[in-house]
């Protein structure tokens, strides 16, 4: 080997090991954009199992109370408290107001429920017992639907923020996910800013 | 829930529990061909391996609808409100674990207990015998169904399918050649000189393909899955409870085999070793003791 070709191949070699390393860092960043967008579409079809819910409860209750009603002429407040919830949560406009009216339907909902315990005929009603399961399965499922959203959204809020990738997250304008807060049905609403759109 | 390290120790032991079948009926094929057929290229080998790569892909694929059929499972019937129920409880437990909702299954018999498998969850089945319906709340099943939803989740259902349908065919391979070598016998024909060689090789090999087996099925699935239920359900008492209920009745369920047993929440064969601790009976218990299971999940609920 000529003395003259040596430093050829250490220039060649040192650019070997730059390129290497540039293919590396932008490898790392296409993977952890891409992880961000996954567990950012996770949250957003998780809140949209929510809404699906949501939509099926109000759904449910106009029968609900049909079939209960003429058991349940001493309870009238009850069912008419069910009614006004009701029409409260489909009305309202999306975010703080229709949490509340929301969590307002769901105390209603167990009020009746535990009223119902009360009346024999009711319990031994077919129909009345198949409407109960329908809304407790979709009470249930709305709890769970908000648990599995408050678990992807803390994943996706945890990988905003450590190190290093809280800098991709930065760099593309991530915003964190809102999370229920405990013990929402019953009063604190928690603000949920659903802009999951990165902000440009 | 988070079950990316189970997932991805689940994936190994299925590849490996793949290449021990296939390299098992290679070993068999060798073994016609040096002895019987000493022909220059291994025939036998090659068949062996490929009709057992075959087997244990479709049976991959598909074992969890023969897993069904063999347990005589059947479809919801949406007009009975326990089948609803079940529905309902299931498309609960997907939500929680972010799922798709698996293919239900009842199996008719009074014994009661439960079982999933598939090979990934969008192929999952789930089924819950009769007997577990009938004795189970609306709570304790909630519980059950978690309980599967957590082996979905984790991908031990891919692990325990394939054990049952690999495991499965060597039993019936085994039984098979070894009635045809008695019958042979009786009629006092002449025996098929590859089947002497058959029982020799699954005698010679039976021992350590039930280690294995026992170490795909370790019995720290089920606490795992136990665990998993009650991160699904934030509620440990409503498995507890139902364990205990199941723990209470003695039935065995019919319809369970050896090669099924490992796939249920609670063994189905309701052998003794199931209860024992030590390292005998991780060896070759399926299951861990039900008391234990139960003191775990009740002090869960406490603290």
């Amino acid at each position: 080997m000529s003395v003259a070709g040596l430093p050829a191949i250490l220039y060649i070699a040192r650019m070997l090991v730059l390129l290497a390393v540039v293919a590396a860092l932008v490898a790392w960043v296409i993977f952890a954009y891409n992880r961000l967008v996954t567990l950012k579409n996770q949250v957003a079809n998780g809140w949209k199992q929510i809404d699906v819910q949501l939509k099926r409860r109000h759904d449910l209750i106009p029968n609900l109370v049909a079939a209960v009603r003429g058991a349940m002429e001493f309870e009238s407040q009850t069912l008419e408290r069910v009614i006004a919830a009701r029409s409260r949560a489909v009305s309202a406009p999306a975010g703080a107001e229709s949490m509340a009216a929301e969590a307002d339907l769901g105390s209603a909902l167990r009020q009746l429920f535990a009223v119902v315990e009360n009346y024999p005929q009711l319990r031994a009603n077919e129909n009345v017992l198949r409407l109960q399961e329908e809304l407790t399965t979709t009470e249930n499922q709305l709890g769970f639907a908000r648990q599995y959203y408050n678990d992807v959204a803390t994943q996706f809020n945890t990988q905003q923020d450590v190190f290093p990738a809280n800098l991709i997250a930065r760099q593309f304008g991530f915003v964190h996910a809102e999370l229920f807060a405990a013990g929402d049905d019953e009063r604190s609403v928690p603000a949920v800013d659903l802009s999951l759109r990165p902000s440009r | 829930m988070n079950f990316t390290e189970q997932q991805r120790r689940n994936r190994r032991r299925t590849f490996l529990l793949l290449g021990v079948f296939v390299g098992l009926f290679a070993l068999v094929g060798l073994a016609i061909d040096t002895t019987l057929i000493g022909a220059p290229v291994p025939v036998a080998t090659m068949v062996a391996a490929l009709l057992s790569t075959l087997f244990g892909l479709i049976g991959w694929r598909h074992g969890a609808d023969w897993v069904m059929a063999s347990l005589l499972a059947e479809p919801l019937r949406p007009s009975d409100p326990e089948h609803r129920q079940l529905d309902n409880i299931a498309t609960e437990m997907a939500i929680a674990a972010g799922l798709p909702r698996p293919r239900l299954f009842v199996i008719p018999d009074p014994s009661p207990n439960a079982l999933a498998a598939g090979p990934n969850p969008q192929r999952a089945v789930l089924a819950v015998t009769a007997g577990a319906l009938a004795l189970l709340d609306r709570e304790e099943t909630q519980g059950v169904v978690a309980h599967e939803m957590a082996h979905i989740g984790n991908r031990d259902t891919a692990v325990m399918t394939l054990v049952s349908v690999l495991f499965g065919s060597i039993l019936m391979l085994t039984d098979w050649a070894r009635r045809s070598l008695l019958f042979a016998r009786q009629r006092g024909a002449g025996v098929n000189p590859l089947l002497p060689v058959l029982v020799v090789l699954l005698v010679l090999f039976g021992p350590s393909l039930s280690r294995l087996l026992a170490m795909a099925v370790s019995r720290r699935r089920e606490y795992q899955a136990d665990a998993g239920a009650v991160a699904l359900t934030r509620n440990a008492t409503g498995l507890a409870r139902a364990l205990e209920k199941i723990a209470a009745s003695e039935f065995p369920l019919r319809a369970a085999t050896r090669g099924t047993a490992h796939l249920f929440i609670v063994s189905p064969l309701r052998r003794r070793i199931d209860d024992r601790e030590g390292a005998w009976a991780s060896l070759f218990a399926t299951h861990p003791p039900l008391a234990q299971r139960i003191a775990l999940l009740r002090g869960m609920s406490d603290g």
